[in-house]
């Protein structure tokens, strides 16, 4: 995924609209990991998840290139430099690690046993498809692990800035670019709220401090229902 | 160490797979071939094979690669063999860099139509290689319905999911980096070295593989222990100290 300058979608009156950061963002969407969960982050923002640590929940990474259970990054002079993860970091392992090749990890992937993966975006749907591989007007994408991680997890969240560099819309009601997968997205976390994949569509259920759905609602691409119990965006 | 001798008295000595430089290994592929590099962001790759056949000159190549190459840093890999025009064409899981602004080689030739390229899903990449090395002709995958990659595929319906017809991908070569091996080429990986290279050294008619540490006899690695048989393995290089390493990067 293509990291971008944060943008902030509306100006900032009075100093009281705060869009989120990137971390909060990831943290919030980390919160919803249950204990024993497989959890597999694409690269960018979803890869900040792993630092949140819930006190008393513990998940399992898995890594698209044969890892299971691996550790946090490594400091630099004690890195491996056979061990990676899908991002190419270097990490360290932990106790319980085990390794698989490509044909078996997708396989894991396929079959169902990740819990949850954590992706980028450029765009979301109102119906639950996303686009992460292609970019408009570009010959060749970048499809990597997404389209089987799309397909295979247990659920799929999304972490993405709430509009382009240009304030376009990101949360759409259909995607222009080429889809990643149909119908799959449960839970996007923007840099402006927190969206459930409804029947309905988006449902804002948490929203960044200073900013009313009005706000929001005027920089996304779908209508957007209210949760009646809208809440500010939980950090904690 | 792990022995079995008593069945070793009777039988005539195994074929020694070991090459005495990674040239002597590469010298008989021939223009048009078509070759699969293991090998995932740097672990597994077989960057002193691929340089070698970059020296040799062979051409027309079709190449089966997670990536067309490498852009963060000036580490060879199948990027040299693009660069060059070396490469008819590539089967890959990215024909974009993931990083726009560093361009990859691949990407100038791919925009300008100089070089072929077959996109893909990664486990459709994987999986069409292991069933190329598994006797399967085809799969049905749950993976890329409903997107352009499934376009002109047939599709069917199995217990009410939509699943995509996906065909083997077998290779004349692969070129494989692993830790050790023994001399019939019994071999292990280390960590996330082991990404594609079990799959592509059964998918190739002949699998070539340049090893981190000095060949051992034959029964030096339990047989619990091995990662690939060495019946998938056809030609063995060690690494030797001046060769190239597999490091982290400069940061």
């Amino acid at each position: 995924m293509t990291e971008h300058p944060h943008p902030n979608p509306l100006p900032a009156g009075e100093g009281a609209r705060q869009p989120l950061d990137r971390q909060t963002m990831a943290n919030r969407l980390a919160m919803e990991f249950l204990d024993g969960w497989v959890v597999n982050l694409g690269i960018g923002i979803p890869t900040l998840c792993s630092n949140f640590v819930h006190p008393d929940r513990h998940v399992v990474f898995q890594s698209e290139n044969g890892l299971v259970n691996y550790g946090p990054l490594a400091e630099r002079g004690e890195e491996d430099p056979n061990l990676v993860n899908a991002g190419g970091q270097y990490v360290v392992e932990m106790a319980g690690m085990a390794i698989l090749d490509h044909a078996d990890s997708f396989a894991l992937i396929r079959a169902g046993y990740v819990d949850v993966t954590v992706l980028g975006a450029y765009e979301v749907a109102a119906n639950g498809d996303f686009a992460n591989w292609k970019v408009a007007g570009a010959k060749g994408g970048g499809i990597g692990g997404a389209m089987d991680l799309a397909v295979g997890a247990k659920n799929v969240f999304l972490a993405l800035e709430h509009t382009t560099r240009d304030g376009k819309p990101r949360l759409v009601e259909r995607c222009a670019l080429p889809v990643t997968a149909v119908g799959v997205v449960k839970l996007v976390a923007t840099n402006l709220g927190l969206f459930e994949v409804t029947e309905q569509g988006f449902l804002l259920t948490e929203i960044a401090p200073g900013y009313t759905p009005d706000d929001v609602q005027a920089v996304t691409g779908a209508q957007l229902n209210v949760s009646p119990d809208l809440r500010e965006f939980r950090r904690r | 160490m792990w022995r079995t001798a008593r069945f070793r008295a009777n039988v005539a000595p195994m074929r020694d797979k070991v090459y005495p430089d990674f040239d002597a290994a590469v010298a008989d592929i021939p223009d048009g071939a078509s070759i699969m590099l293991a090998g995932f962001a740097g672990p597994g790759t077989a960057r002193n094979l691929i340089a070698a056949l970059h020296r040799q000159g062979a051409k027309g190549l079709t190449l089966i690669s997670n990536t067309p190459g490498r852009w963060q840093d000036d580490r060879i890999d199948c990027g040299v063999l693009v660069k060059d025009g070396r490469v008819a064409k590539i089967h890959a899981a990215f024909t974009a860099s993931p990083h726009p602004s560093v361009p990859s080689p691949f990407t100038d030739l791919y925009e300008a139509g100089k070089i072929e390229a077959e996109l893909m899903p990664q486990g459709t990449l994987a999986e069409r290689i292991r069933a190329a090395g598994a006797g399967i002709a085809a799969f049905y995958t749950p993976t890329g319905v409903g997107t352009e990659i499934a376009d002109g595929k047939e599709t069917r319906v199995f217990n009410g999911r939509e699943y995509v017809l996906e065909t083997a991908l077998p290779a004349d070569y692969a070129f494989v980096r692993a830790r050790r091996a023994d001399r019939i080429g019994n071999l292990q990986y280390h960590r996330t070295q082991r990404n594609f290279g079990p799959v592509m050294a059964r998918a190739a008619k002949t699998t070539i593989v340049e090893v981190d540490e000095p060949v051992v006899e034959e029964g030096s690695i339990d047989p619990d222990h091995v990662h690939t048989p060495g019946l998938f393995v056809d030609r063995i290089v060690v690494v030797p100290p001046d060769g190239i390493q597999e490091e982290p990067p400069e940061r």
